[in-house]
């Protein structure tokens, strides 16, 4: 677990390398409830959307990038906004790796410790994802964000 | 440049579609989440540090839009009913055949527990101007999602931002 006071800008984050398969898509789409052909058929892929396979959705992206930060923070990490921007689909037979640095290191005025993260997703040389998360992080030990309700979390 | 149809101006900013999920939350939807991205975070496996951490077992927070996407099938459903709704009227308006998401900005609030009820409601936020991209020729178009528990507290709002677009034919394409 990490507190507030270990983290500097520049920071990287460890990065996660994985081999996505048509399993890994599919499973990801039905896991987020999204029934749209184009994470399950690869006939609708190609020939209605015009891609060459099926592909990761916008939600099992939102899943990945989550583990991804709080594999990094530990379980008191709590995000508090992800933002990510889809450029190019991941596709079976990709091998996409999720690499993260810190950009900003603060604390608001209701003593919550944030750090801000600029995420990207790549196959290779390409990046098909950009993203942005703001995490909240404990300021001590005894710190847990995950308490913080009402106007104590502001995201 | 040309104005929105009057139509589609009319319901920028309007709150749509505002309706509980089809089912309480579940906590199996949880662990297939996590092992869909085999995310060992404990606060999704381990109940003793949920209680701890989060006092009880939370949903991954990634997995918010799920609780407001339909049953693919119900009995007496006759036509397929789709989530983000909205993105779906655009299309048919536009006539534009196929669409993606390109963007998602969600902030999240109060967590989401096993047996919530999430009510959720759309809002169109903008549509531009038609214009034409890799995919084809059409307009991008932002949504706002708004989820709130059974005790009426924000769980979170979700922007998505969705390019509805017709694929040009080579004799469209210089």
């Amino acid at each position: 677990m990490i507190t507030h006071d270990q983290v500097a800008v520049g920071d990287a984050l460890p990065v996660l390398s994985y081999d996505v398969t048509s399993t890994t898509v599919v499973l990801g789409a039905l896991a987020s409830r999204d029934w749209r052909p184009m994470h399950h058929d690869h006939h609708f892929a190609v020939e209605r959307q015009g891609v060459k396979d099926i592909f990761l959705n916008s939600p099992n992206q939102g899943a990945w990038l989550e583990r991804f930060v709080t594999d990094w923070t530990g379980p008191k990490g709590r995000i508090g906004r992800l933002r990510f921007k889809m450029r190019k689909p991941i596709f079976p037979a990709d091998t996409m790796v999720i690499e993260g640095v810190v950009r900003e290191v603060g604390i608001d005025d209701a003593g919550c410790g944030w750090v801000e993260l600029d995420l990207t997703i790549r196959v290779g040389d390409v990046t098909c994802t950009e993203s942005e998360a703001k995490v909240a992080v404990p300021t001590s030990p005894d710190d847990n964000p995950w308490q913080r309700r009402g106007d104590d979390w502001r995201p | 440049m040309s104005a929105l149809p009057t139509d589609v101006e009319a319901l920028i900013g309007v709150l749509q579609y505002e309706e509980a999920g089809e089912f309480p939350v579940e906590r199996g939807y949880f662990w297939t989440s996590a092992a869909s991205v085999e995310n060992a975070n404990p606060i999704l496996w381990d109940d003793a540090v949920a209680e701890e951490i989060t006092g009880g077992p939370i949903a991954p927070l990634s997995l918010l839009s799920a609780w407001f996407r339909p049953h693919h099938w119900a009995p007496g459903r006759t036509v397929e009913k789709l989530p983000l709704q909205i993105h779906f009227d655009l299309k048919a308006r536009f006539e534009l055949p196929e669409a993606i998401m390109t963007e998602n900005v969600t902030t999240f609030h109060e967590p989401v527990r096993p047996g919530d009820t999430i009510t959720s409601a759309q809002r169109l936020v903008s549509v531009s101007e038609e214009q034409t991209r890799r995919l084809g020729t059409g307009r991008f178009w932002v949504i706002d999602v708004e989820y709130r528990n059974q005790h009426a507290e924000l769980c979170g709002v979700e922007r998505w931002t969705g390019f509805g677009y017709r694929r040009d034919t080579p004799k469209d394409t210089p």
